[in-house]
């Protein structure tokens, strides 16, 4: 499994009310929910996110609620996996859940800025920054793990497993 | 090797004689809760995994988010849950005018308990560590599966140790100390950990501060926060709680990441200065700088709502007036906390001082309804975060204080020091 995009570059703790504000959870419409995501930190990204781009960002990465409309926002919105120092717990879990990518990885973190082109490889965990030709090396996703985010997602791929 | 009290509950609850750092288990769950913006979100997952749910009496349901519904959507959102309550028949559904905010009615009406293994599809879920229970928020699918099977996997934490000694200042209360513990360790100091609470200090502490501190333990990036057992706790538990409870302590040899020393004597009125709970700064720091004037005061919340709160803040607020630049909203968290506050007398102080009293509800924490910011506006909150657009417009501002530095602030007009009450700085 492969991703291939742009990146969305933001600082330290990135909370989950600027992924998607309270006032949006009226729905969990994933598609409405993606039309707001992160508009409190960059009111452009809704409108400007294309399917395969990547979040880069530093420290405690999805603070804040347990909202599970924050990764299921952004994965909606084409967001291939999300590159952080650290995650927080809640956000790390519901991320897993739903099936978006998530890597921690310091020092991708610190050398990928807005705008570069990156690859990554979840098998070896490779990411390569082809605007700079700088390659990190992350965490490799396990198979079940890739079986789980190509099924959309926990439910859906314990359901499989059930019907095989 | 010794386990920590949160470790003790897990391998309880996962049927093992001991769990360390790092372990995966599966743990069985006391209570699964979910409020009116996850809980519509988990029905149809939970459908694709089962048709009941694994315990009507473990299943927890409370629409306090978006209720009085602030709109259609949501009151479609809250008909979905309630519908879902009564077709299941679950015990524990928390209609509004009968309820409260989530995280303080489940301990007022004794849903939750010492000793259990909790989740709640909201973050806040770890307050209920106050009462020594192991409590964590989730997101909707493992609520989901929560509801459906009674189990949860979970990755055993470690933990950070607070040691509190010393008594707290007159005008120095849970909020202070969580603020002033944030501000030392950060928003990410405990990430993934454990904060277990020690000390004789504790004692010192009434169960409204202890649900005030443990339930900003997410604030600092905690799986959970939790506290000792003691003889307050057990009688808040009488008072409330029906339920067998297990006190669980933790082994002497216990291993901690780290130990954090608090000497409670020394904590000052500590405020929390956008956009993160842990951009702490004292009242003595505060009072040093230009007077930042404010536009709006909320009192209340999962951290801040309960009686003590409010008692403290009517103590501020009695025979004065709120500055008359500045909104204040006073929302008790439960029916129960309402009630006792028109019988103390307090709602009379609290409009005769210009305050709005709200129902109980989440409103104007996450900027949900009733009491939204706009643009370049500043409030001073009881409650739990001040991240950016949090309360309303991006551009507005939070400040998250005590209750009482948050009335004394109301009657100035701008953030004051509660030492001296009316907020004059003569």
């Amino acid at each position: 499994m492969k991703a291939l995009g742009h990146v969305f570059k933001y600082g330290d703790n990135v909370d989950t009310d600027v992924i998607i504000p309270a006032r949006y959870l009226n729905s969990f419409d994933a598609k409405e929910l993606a039309s707001h995501a992160m508009v409190d930190i960059d009111p452009e990204f809704a409108g400007k996110v294309q399917p395969g781009d990547m979040i880069v960002a530093n420290k405690n990465f999805g603070c804040g609620s347990s909202r599970e409309h924050a990764p299921l926002c952004l994965k909606t919105a084409g967001v291939s996996c999300v590159i952080a120092e650290t995650f927080a717990r809640i956000f790390y879990r519901n991320a897993i859940n739903i099936g978006l990518p998530i890597i921690e990885c310091p020092e991708a973190a610190k050398g990928i800025e807005a705008g570069d082109e990156v690859e990554i490889d979840f098998d070896s965990g490779r990411i390569y920054n082809r605007t700079r030709g700088t390659q990190f090396q992350g965490q490799a996703f396990p198979e079940f793990m890739q079986e789980l985010i190509a099924a959309g997602g926990l439910v859906n791929y314990t359901n499989s497993k059930k019907e095989v | 090797m010794g386990m920590t009290m949160t470790q003790k509950i897990l391998a309880a609850h996962a049927g093992l004689d001991s769990v360390e750092a790092g372990q995966l288990i599966m743990a069985k769950l006391d209570v699964v809760m979910a409020n009116d913006i996850t809980g519509p979100m988990a029905l149809p997952i939970f459908k694709q995994m089962a048709d009941n749910v694994f315990d009507k009496d473990k299943v927890v349901l409370v629409p306090d988010h978006f209720t009085p519904n602030k709109d259609i959507k949501s009151a479609e959102n809250s008909k979905a849950i309630r519908e879902f309550a009564k077709e299941q028949g679950l015990s524990w559904y928390f209609e509004q005018g009968k309820s409260g905010v989530e995280h303080a009615i489940l301990p007022e009406a004794g849903v939750v308990t010492a000793g259990e293994c909790i989740i709640g599809a909201d973050s806040h879920t770890c307050t209920y560590g106050a009462l020594g229970a192991f409590s964590t928020g989730v997101g909707t699918t493992d609520i989901s599966t929560g509801m459906a099977t009674g189990e949860l996997w979970f990755k055993v934490p470690d933990a950070v140790k607070f040691v509190l000694t010393g008594k707290p200042q007159e005008y120095v209360s849970g909020k202070d100390i969580i603020i002033h513990i944030i501000g030392k360790i950060g928003v990410d100091g405990a990430l993934y950990k454990s904060m277990e609470f020690t000390g004789d200090g504790i004692e010192h502490l009434s169960m409204d501060d202890r649900f005030t501190i443990a339930n900003m333990a997410i604030e600092a990036g905690a799986k959970n926060g939790i506290f000792p057992v003691d003889a307050k706790t057990k009688e808040y538990l009488k008072e409330h709680c029906k339920k067998e409870f297990t006190v669980y302590e933790a082994d002497a040899d216990a291993v901690y990441e780290q130990v954090v020393e608090i000497d409670l004597s020394k904590v000052r009125p500590t405020v929390a200065f956008p956009h993160l709970p842990g951009n702490a700064k004292t009242i003595d720091e505060i009072e040093a700088m230009e007077p930042i004037k404010i536009d709006q005061v909320v009192i209340g919340s999962c951290t801040n709502g309960r009686m003590s709160d409010l008692r403290k803040a009517a103590a501020v607020l009695k025979g004065r007036r709120v500055h008359e630049d500045v909104r204040v909203m006073v929302v008790p968290a439960t029916q129960k906390i309402y009630k006792q506050c028109i019988a103390e007398g307090l709602l009379d102080i609290f409009i005769d001082a210009g305050c709005a009293v709200n129902t109980p509800s989440c409103g104007p924490c996450m900027g949900g309804h009733m009491g939204v910011m706009a643009a370049g506006e500043k409030c001073v909150s009881t409650t739990n975060r001040n991240f950016v657009g949090r309360m309303g417009h991006v551009e507005s501002l939070i400040y998250l204080a005590s209750p009482e530095t948050a009335a004394a602030s109301a009657i100035a007009g701008y953030i004051a020091n509660p030492e001296k009450v009316g907020g004059n700085r003569s």
